[in-house]
């Protein structure tokens, strides 16, 4: 323990440095997303609020986008290394559909959004990406990421200020976690649930978030992938969703097999 | 072999070894140069910068001081920037920063301008103007040398025939909302400014807006609660508007303001009671 008992000389020296206020080149905007994969759908969610600190920059910014058909990508963190990074992804995809004449598998953006993080390794995107959509065997799908490319395909995934808050919700409802299934009846598999179930249970994350945590309101985008040739009745009929609900389907946006994109949208509360 | 053309000709100086890996600097050294410097905190600033959108355009607020710290060093600084017939910025943070951004911006608006005279090239919009503005800002903040400024930009969108206002500041962040304030204003005018707003056209902005006379009402209420409260204010601002008819800048205007409580404060200072 002798070892221990001198201090480094530099622990007796009085700090003579100046106070330096360097530049910090990252901020934290707030907000949460989310993604849910079904078997043949996937829903991607994210809140419109954009803060930093205690200020609510603005009520409205997106954090959703819709790459192409079958792949839509949440963001979370740093909302300007978010938009850059989207325009970023997108300007890929584009090059790739020029130079393959047909769109980017879901997978494929998947690895290519792994490398593009990783290739900042070292001046990183401090965005949270969760990819959702319909994989090429036509099953719903969500990969979520960490900042620097770390990736995996999961059922569902939260991110952002109330990860904290929904993911344990998550999995609880989705991964059953802490569930057993009653006497006889058969066992619980993850990914498996209908749609409106599934719609409600992102409702609830986002409205219980917002009750809970200051950077999380304002309003919600849902972003819903189908697979081609589904019925989409379950969203687009009447009375389907619960009021208040907006639905809008989004045009195609290429060659893809005919998958469809909804967005659905609803108000958050703003305090 | 160093194919760099400011190699051609020049003799590999003795015990000079040709580097593979780096062959534009192997043997011929730089010219020494001047270090660079970045902006690493900001000098000369202006204080906070509000604008709100209204019936028919949208309108900016900046007040007319350039602070050295806390001293109130010039104090009839224009602020507000119009750029074409249609946008208009507005700066807080560094004022030289500022300044270098007028004279790029405008030097791009030249040229754009005698392009559209030769054929029928598009003018900026407020949005194209926008757009530079936030990719210059993050392209600067990511090489760790940012352009130490909170601006908003306001225009009219001609084709659309819509009103423009948006926010970007030093480190890439923007957004976009009815009204938008910087700095010590994002916390005090920013309220009474969504206050304002929403009353007359609701929280989904789809009633009636403020028109121009209540705008600048509401502008000028803000101006005098930051003069208050905010010590980098003066009591000098000017106002821009842009419409479908172009670009309006107001000269210097002051608020009336009421200062005969202060013979009753008690507590701060030195007092006999």
């Amino acid at each position: 323990m002798a070892l221990f008992d001198q201090r480094p000389a530099y622990a007796h020296e009085p700090t003579v440095a100046p106070i330096e206020h360097r530049f910090s080149p990252y901020s934290d905007n707030g907000g949460t997303i989310l993604a849910i994969a079904g078997a043949d759908f996937a829903v991607i969610a994210g809140d419109t609020r954009q803060s930093e600190g205690y200020s609510i920059q603005t009520r409205y910014a997106r954090k959703v986008w819709q790459l192409t058909d079958n792949a839509t990508l949440a963001t979370n963190g740093f909302a300007a290394d978010g938009k850059n990074f989207v325009k970023r992804v997108k300007q890929r995809l584009e090059w790739y559909e020029h130079a393959h004449h047909k769109p980017m598998g879901l997978k494929a953006i998947a690895r290519m959004i792994q490398t593009m993080l990783y290739g900042r390794r070292f001046f990183p995107y401090y965005v949270y990406n969760i990819l959702g959509g319909i994989e090429e065997d036509g099953t719903g799908a969500v990969y979520s990421f960490d900042p620097v490319g770390s990736y995996e395909r999961e059922a569902c995934r939260a991110a952002g200020a109330a990860q904290s808050l929904v993911q344990p919700f998550l999995d609880n409802q989705i991964y059953f976690k802490n569930q057993t299934p009653a006497p006889g009846a058969e066992a619980f598999v993850p990914g498996r649930l209908p749609m409106a179930t599934v719609l409600g249970l992102v409702v609830d994350s986002f409205t219980s978030a917002t009750e809970r945590h200051i950077e999380v309101g304002d309003g919600l985008e849902m972003y819903v992938v189908m697979k081609e040739g589904r019925q989409t009745t379950d969203l687009t009929d009447e009375g389907q969703l619960p009021a208040g609900m907006k639905v809008e389907e989004l045009g195609s946006m290429g060659e893809g097999r005919g998958e469809k994109t909804f967005l659905v949208s609803m108000p958050l509360k703003r305090d | 072999m160093n194919h760099h053309p400011g190699a051609w000709g020049q003799p590999l100086p003795a015990h000079a070894q040709f580097d593979m890996f780096n062959p534009g600097q192997s043997y011929r050294q730089a010219p020494k140069a001047a270090p660079i410097t970045h902006t690493q905190q900001p000098l000369v600033t202006g204080t906070s910068v509000l604008g709100i959108k209204y019936e028919g355009g949208v309108m900016l607020a900046a007040d007319n001081l350039a602070s050295y710290g806390s001293l109130a060093r010039f104090r009839d600084i224009q602020r507000l920037h119009p750029l074409g017939k249609q946008t208009v910025i507005a700066a807080s943070g560094d004022m030289s920063d500022f300044q270098w951004l007028k004279k790029e911006l405008d030097s791009i608006l030249r040229e754009e301008n005698g392009l559209s005279l030769t054929d029928s090239h598009p003018s900026l919009s407020p949005q194209h103007i926008y757009d530079f503005l936030a990719n210059l800002f993050y392209a600067r903040r990511s090489k760790m040398n940012p352009l130490w400024n909170a601006m908003l930009v306001g225009g009219w969108d001609n084709k659309k025939n819509e009103s423009f206002l948006g926010f970007v500041d030093l480190l890439g962040t923007t957004y976009s909302a009815p009204t938008l304030a910087t700095g010590y204003g994002a916390h005090i005018a920013t309220p009474l400014l969504r206050e304002a707003y929403e009353d007359k056209a609701g929280i989904d902005g789809k009633g009636p807006l403020l028109t121009a006379e209540e705008a600048e009402k509401v502008l000028a209420d803000c101006m005098k609660v930051l003069f208050y409260r905010d010590a980098r204010s003066i009591n000098k601002y000017q106002t821009a508007t842009v419409t479908s008819e172009g670009v309006k800048i107001s000269d210097s205007k002051s608020v009336e303001t009421e200062w005969g409580f202060a013979e009753s404060l008690r507590g701060y200072g030195a007092q006999n009671q």
